[in-house]
């Protein structure tokens, strides 16, 4: 049963060294979404027997628990949607000249080992490791922010591999800091960094050492996550990268990472105490939030538009998990896999909005409902399950993460995160209204839907109500995460 | 070798490791800035070289010399090509900060560096971890470098000094990470100098130089 835990790495890098063999082609790119199945599939399995507790595999390297589980199906979700709508995509970028050949390839290649090294992130026992797998992400989607090689991706990949790479960086440094105070509790050096043996020795690790060590994690993968104060990357990557990708780093990679935070922040509570990080997550997250919500309110670019959303929910995702309950931590969790089928549906939409009009400006691209029936409606349903409202998940999200932070004492936050998501809501409506609602202008260009980016759509729409509808056995799953966090009922 | 001798080289490389990151701050010319990096990587090196040598650790001492050929020889080398191919900048345009102002800043991170890994020697006072400070000194002067140079080349040698000054960190205080996270780690680093590299020259192409102050297009 062990070696299910190798299936979702090895399944996209099997996929990626196709694609390096064969190139851009349909065979390749099924592969791709096969094995984003297959990371949907192995989670799906390996979530079956887990109430019990972490599974381990490939010796002591491997750890699943339910928040690995979680993740992978995040990954798998959103990955099968992705690379799905990547074959139709891709094909319509190499007609219109926007990429070529070579371009194509590299992107059938890049984008398996961008799902392999978020697999490996979740999945990783040692905390080193899962670092390497995050900075590995990072290296991966470079070429893809860039893919277009136009001036302003080049400039959106610079900024983007400068800013993460420092970021994640100051996340080694605090990795370092920690092996240190680990090796000092008496663990030898060949698994003083294993998540299990952390967890164990924590009520030991050296408070001082420790702090140092949290500080810089928090930062760190906080870079990753697209929180304050490493966010400027966001804004500039999401909104260059291919619609897929967008889709990709928006709904995956900042919740794999915020998922690096939540291990570590389990680790670090036992140590510390809850305080610490609370305070950091809270003035981060309110922070994230803040900027979000001002930048939303002057955002005339919809790609940007939507990558400030993200910074939004990751800011409150944040929020959330500094009160640190297990309702908290179980709505958390299910607000990121909602918030990542939710930006998939409007960033794929957004994709053959910008294919059809050439431009990402909100005023350029307006009565979408009235042309497209397919992309106005998923474009308008992601919103919909973006902006929180029912019967989508995020609504009861959001919800139960307002009664965790009310039930934490921290009434005072929930406030203000309250008041910038109805500043960030309002943003939304006017931007999203004005592209699906607005009077269409004269002459406007045909918007046409791939077969295959159709499908994806259409899958995403059925996936959105499915979990507004119920979230079935995966509440379950959710609570169990936020149980072997070391949450508080 | 002795312990008095241990210590001494210990220090003589933490301290060169360290000059050669205020050097960076003091030079502007572009070729100049590589190979003081290159020197950088090899007082990193000296690092768990000497450490494996007096613990008699071998698998240490293989660490060293792959250290030293990545960050003496290979990353550096990948710099130099990256400055070669760019013939009429060599030199650092007009820095934000002036250099006297530079070499000041350098000594308040150096002095910062050492109020705070106050905790890491409380912890484990040993002769290695006493010369911690100086790793966090080149840490905080490399992130000074990468927020006031303005040419692409100098901030991915930012972005190397701030890996230096974290592995330095990491074979003073626990002599070295696990080997899979090094190697890991290590291979990350190496791609990420590539693609900034590769970044570099497609930059140059569509830019026609390579000042980051030309990236303005997109903002908010």
């Amino acid at each position: 049963m062990d070696i299910l835990l190798l299936v979702p790495i090895l399944a996209p890098l099997a996929a990626a060294v196709l694609a390096a063999g064969v190139g851009w082609r349909r065979l390749s790119a099924t592969v791709t979404v096969l094995a984003a199945v297959s990371v949907l599939v192995s989670g799906a399995v390996i979530g079956l027997h887990i109430e019990s507790g972490a599974r381990f595999g490939a010796g002591h390297l491997l750890r699943a628990d339910a928040l690995s589980v979680t993740m992978l199906v995040v990954i798998g979700t959103v990955g099968t949607l992705a690379t799905w709508a990547s074959i139709g995509y891709i094909n319509a970028e190499l007609v219109h000249g926007h990429t070529d050949r070579r371009g194509a390839d590299l992107y059938g290649v890049l984008v398996p080992v961008f799902l392999a090294a978020m697999a490996l992130a979740v999945l990783a026992n040692n905390i080193g490791v899962m670092w390497v797998a995050i900075e590995a992400t990072t290296v991966a989607t470079a070429f893809l922010v860039g893919h277009r090689r136009t001036r302003a991706a080049l400039e959106a990949t610079w900024k983007y591999v400068v800013i993460c790479s420092v970021g994640i960086a100051l996340a080694f440094l605090g990795t370092v800091l920690l092996y240190f105070a680990s090796l000092h509790t008496g663990a030898s050096s060949g698994n003083a960094l294993d998540i299990d043996v952390l967890l164990n020795h924590a009520g030991q690790l050296d408070p001082a050492v420790t702090h140092l060590a949290a500080g810089l994690l928090l930062l760190g993968y906080g870079a990753k996550a697209g929180l304050v104060p490493f966010h400027t990357w966001l804004a500039d990557a999401h909104s260059q990268s291919p619609a897929p990708v967008s889709a990709l780093m928006s709904g995956v990679l900042l919740s794999v990472a915020f998922a690096s935070l939540l291990r570590v922040k389990s680790i670090v509570d036992l140590a510390l105490g809850t305080g610490f990080l609370r305070t950091g997550l809270l003035i981060v997250g309110l922070l994230t939030l803040l900027i979000a919500a001002s930048l939303l309110m002057v955002q005339t670019d919809f790609k940007r538009m939507l990558a400030y959303s993200s910074m939004e929910n990751m800011g409150l995702v944040a929020v959330a998990a500094a009160a640190g309950t297990e309702l908290a931590i179980a709505a958390l969790l299910l607000h990121v896999l909602a918030h990542g089928i939710g930006k998939a549906l409007v960033f794929l939409a957004a994709g053959q909005l910008q294919a059809a009009h050439d431009s990402t400006a909100i005023g350029d691209v307006t009565g979408v409902l009235a042309r497209s029936a397919l992309v106005g409606t998923a474009f308008a349903i992601g919103l919909a399950v973006l902006l929180g409202l029912p019967p989508f998940a995020m609504f009861a999200s959001e919800l139960s993460i307002s009664r965790a932070l009310a039930g934490a004492n921290l009434g005072w936050a929930l406030g203000a995160a309250l008041l910038l998501i109805v500043i960030a809501f309002a943003a939304l409506v006017r931007g999203g209204s004005r592209m699906l609602l607005g009077p269409e202008c004269p002459g406007a260009p045909a918007i046409v839907v791939p077969v295959s980016v159709g499908a994806a759509l259409l899958a995403g729409i059925v996936l959105s109500v499915a979990l507004g509808l119920t979230a079935g056995p995966l509440s379950q799953l959710f609570h169990t995460a936020a149980t072997q966090l070391g949450a508080t009922p | 070798m002795t312990e008095g001798s241990y210590t001494g080289v210990l220090e003589l490389a933490a301290g060169a490791f360290l000059l050669t990151a205020v050097l960076v701050v003091w030079r502007r010319e572009l070729q100049a800035i590589v190979v003081l990096l290159a020197w950088q990587g090899v007082a990193l090196a000296a690092i768990p070289l000497t450490e494996g040598l007096q613990q008699g650790d071998a698998a240490l001492m293989t660490v060293g010399v792959v250290v030293l050929v990545l960050r003496a020889f290979v990353l550096p080398f990948l710099l130099a090509r990256a400055v070669g191919t760019e013939p009429c900048e060599r030199r650092e345009s007009t820095p934000l900060v002036n250099t006297t102002a530079s070499l000041l800043i350098t000594a308040a991170l150096t002095v910062l560096a050492y109020a705070v890994t106050r905790p890491i020697i409380a912890l484990d006072p040993s002769p290695a971890t006493r010369a911690v400070p100086a790793a966090f000194a080149v840490i905080l002067i490399a992130v000074f470098i990468m927020v006031s140079r303005r040419r692409a080349v100098s901030q991915a040698v930012g972005f190397m000094m701030l890996d230096n000054g974290i592995a330095a960190t990491a074979f003073l205080i626990t002599a070295g990470v696990p080997l899979i996270v090094e190697l890991g780690a290590s291979l990350d680093v190496l791609f990420a100098v590539l693609v900034l590299g590769l970044l570099t020259g497609h930059m140059r192409r569509a830019f026609g130089g390579t000042d980051l102050d030309q990236l303005r297009e997109l903002r908010d």
